[in-house]
């Protein structure tokens, strides 16, 4: 019973909870999407952790959807010995990545008094939530190796049940519990998300790579506009 | 062609006295907020200098504006990919430091404090951390040349200028400077707007002013960088970028901008510029000492009945038209060709002009007593020497306000002497015709032209200064709201505070 309440309903209230309120932030508080950058109150340490963080866990994550949604085509990926040693060390060595990052961001905002005073109580709960994550992901890499391919045996499995409204959980029920609490995590991020200033995660800017350089906005458009030059 | 309208603006530094008057009226209506202290949408730098924030004007340090590469005009910040990638750190962000941490005292200590043998004191308290700080910087704090052997020796422009002349600017009983008003220059080629991942910054059709989307601006903190002149700030506490407004709710209710109508010397002239819009890249383009001529071509004569065809066709309204041609910024920076673009070598395109400031004081101390060089001759000679002995040299101005082209700055020189010579011989009576004459021919003006400088420059009413033209409010209130429920509505809307709420 247990099991269905953490692996079924707060998955699915944690996704249910990051769409509707997210909408409804961005509809009701636009204005309070930002990724609330502070490089301009600090400068030097920002560096070093929020350049390995962030390229860290998107390649990581990146790594965790690309797996579920298509299990085929990463099962041959990891088909061979030398394939999967070098997934494997690559995962550990980003998770590593990550995690430096991140905790040399958490170390900036305690030490900087300029950071900790734009510093919100959310701001907090996000950086233990993810440091916890990343801490546990890290573990299960290193102690529970080849998680490369069994992920697509027990992981995948239930996410797809959940995508497809059949839930089915023996899949994890099993698994050690830090494997479990690091699964429970990601969806405690996902819950977390459309209440911190994690939001700005959804609004990256890929437009840019082709919108026009100057936008041009007109009261009216009755004439020949929304000429947009270059 | 293209027609657009651009509110445009002008400031005749010859009549700037350093007040500071315009950057307070600003302060107090805009930037008063958390997060904005450090502001300053309009200021006034003393030059030479290095300005607000520290070296601005330095093209390698924040990479603003655009460049010429190999024929092709790109972004100085970062091409697209590579702004992308750049987005979890900008290598080229000022940060506060550069302004200043601002800070207030420590008031209710003086009131506050126990009884004791000390008189209590008021510490300065940063406004960011509300922790007593030391004091490194401030607004304004090489005003007036202030320790200038530590921030005006930095500056820029002295790049080109030989040892002796540096030498020479800071000489005891010579020192040279004059006030340089700035706000946002509502560019034609924004390089805030461009270097926006968020495409957050537009530039309004209608009027060309530039404005930041409060609401699509999530903090990537491109447009610091992008922005040439550095103006655009970072919010600290709202993670939102802010830029200058041109006052536009005063605009659009037939006001000047506060920074205009406040200014003490009456620097400030403001009106409506028609441009060619499909030139904005080929004139961004072209080779530096070209700029100035190139921007000039593309602001188009508002008499001419081609152009005001197809300023109509691009629905600019007849009353938008009949302000441009009384546009006192019309007169100044193209029929008059008196006022020039800050630092056009950014190739954005500022559409806010400079008179260039008269060569400060002439004399040279000889003997113990002022020498002006070429006195007994007459009037027209000392003045027209002064252009090649400044005391502020022309490289100087010509790397302010012409990408380097001395002749242009030159040009703008002899015009203004001429107007000189020339109104003291109406006025005064004691210049030879002949030294008019050749003072004019010199400055390629006429008479009558001269008497409308001298007019306008000296003589305007608050309605020749400033042009507002009818921004038609109504319209901008119809492209969101029914104006019959804005009407009665208007003032009760519910309005979140600008703060951090999740």
């Amino acid at each position: 019973m247990f099991d269905i309440v953490l692996f079924v309903g707060f998955p699915y209230v944690a996704v249910i909870l990051a769409v509707l309120v997210g909408i409804y932030r961005y509809f009701n508080d636009r204005f309070s999407y930002s990724s609330f950058s502070s490089q301009f109150l600090e400068n030097r340490r920002l560096f070093w952790g929020s350049v390995p963080w962030h390229y860290g866990i998107i390649i990581v994550l990146l790594a965790h959807l690309l797996a579920a949604l298509f299990p085929g085509a990463w099962a041959s990926l990891i088909g061979s010995p030398v394939r999967l040693y070098a997934m494997e060390v690559t995962g550990l060595a980003l998770a590593l990545l990550s995690l430096v990052g991140l905790t040399l961001l958490i170390l900036r905002r305690l030490r900087n008094t300029r950071i900790l005073s734009v510093t919100t109580a959310m701001d907090w709960v996000l950086l233990v939530a993810l440091v916890a994550q990343v801490a546990l992901g890290f573990w299960v890499a290193l102690f529970y190796r080849w998680g490369s391919d069994w992920y697509l045996r027990t992981a995948v499995p239930w996410l797809v049940s959940l995508l497809k409204l059949n839930p089915q959980i023996q899949y994890v029920t099993v698994l050690p519990w830090v494997v479990k609490l690091h699964m429970l995590g990601g969806f405690l991020i996902i819950a977390l998300f459309p209440f911190t200033r994690l939001v700005h995660v959804v609004t990256f800017p890929i437009t840019y790579l082709w919108r026009p350089y100057q936008v041009v906005i007109w009261n009216r458009e009755t004439w020949t506009s929304r000429e947009k030059v270059q | 062609m293209n027609i657009r309208a651009q509110v445009s603006m002008v400031f005749h530094l010859d009549k700037c006295i350093g007040c500071h008057t315009c950057s307070v009226a600003c302060k107090n209506i805009w930037t008063d907020r958390k997060g904005t202290e450090y502001m300053w949408w309009n200021n006034v730098e003393t030059m030479p200098g290095t300005g607000y924030p520290t070296l601005w004007e330095d093209p390698e340090k924040y990479t603003g504006g655009w460049e010429n590469q190999e024929g092709k005009l790109r972004l100085k910040l970062h091409w697209r990919l590579g702004g992308l990638s750049n987005i979890f750190f900008n290598p080229y962000l000022p940060t506060v430091d550069d302004y200043y941490e601002p800070w207030t005292y420590e008031y209710e200590n003086l009131f506050n404090a126990p009884e004791g043998d000390d008189q209590p004191t008021a510490r300065a308290i940063s406004m960011i951390t509300g922790k007593p700080m030391e004091i490194e910087a401030g607004p304004n704090w090489d005003d007036d040349l202030g320790g200038s052997p530590v921030y005006a020796k930095n500056d820029p422009n002295l790049e080109g200028l030989t040892e002796e002349e540096r030498q020479q600017l800071n000489e005891l009983e010579r020192v040279v400077f004059f006030y340089l008003p700035r706000i946002c220059n509502h560019c034609l080629n924004p390089g805030c707007a461009a270097a926006c991942p968020a495409g957050a910054i537009y530039k309004r059709g209608e009027d060309g002013i530039v404005l930041l989307s409060q609401e699509k601006c999530r903090a990537w903190r491109m447009c610091i960088s992008g922005c040439p002149y550095k103006k655009t700030y970072f919010n600290w506490s709202t993670g939102k970028s802010e830029k200058c407004i041109l006052c536009y709710p005063r605009l659009e209710s037939g006001q000047p901008p506060a920074c205009f109508h406040a200014c003490v010397g009456r620097i400030r002239y403001l009106g409506i510029l028609l441009y060619d819009a499909d030139r904005i890249e080929g004139v961004a383009n072209v080779a530096d000492a070209d700029l100035v001529d190139a921007q000039r071509s593309m602001i188009r004569d508002p008499e001419d009945p081609q152009v005001v065809a197809a300023a109509r066709a691009n629905g600019i309204s007849d009353a938008m038209i009949d302000s441009a041609r009384k546009s006192p910024v019309y007169k100044f920076v193209k029929k008059w060709r008196l006022a020039l673009p800050l630092h056009p070598d950014f190739r954005t395109l500022p559409m806010l002009f400079y008179v260039p400031p008269m060569l400060p004081v002439l004399a040279k101390v000889k003997d113990g007593h002022y020498d002006l060089p070429g006195a007994s001759d007459g009037r027209l000679a000392p003045l027209l020497s002064s252009l090649q002995q400044a005391r502020m040299p022309l490289r100087y101005m010509a790397s302010l306000f012409s990408a380097g082209n001395e002749e242009t700055v030159a040009a703008v020189y002899r015009k203004l002497i001429a107007v000189r010579i020339y109104m003291r011989a109406q006025r005064v009576k004691d210049v030879p015709e002949a030294e008019v004459q050749e003072a004019l021919a010199q400055g390629k003006t006429t008479p009558e032209e001269a008497e409308a400088i001298f007019r306008l420059t000296s003589l305007p009413t608050f309605e020749e200064r400033f042009v507002v033209p009818p921004l038609a409010r109504e319209a901008a209130i119809e492209q969101t709201l029914d104006p019959f429920t804005h009407k009665p509505e208007a003032g009760f809307g519910f309005r979140q505070a600008p703060e951090r709420r999740w």
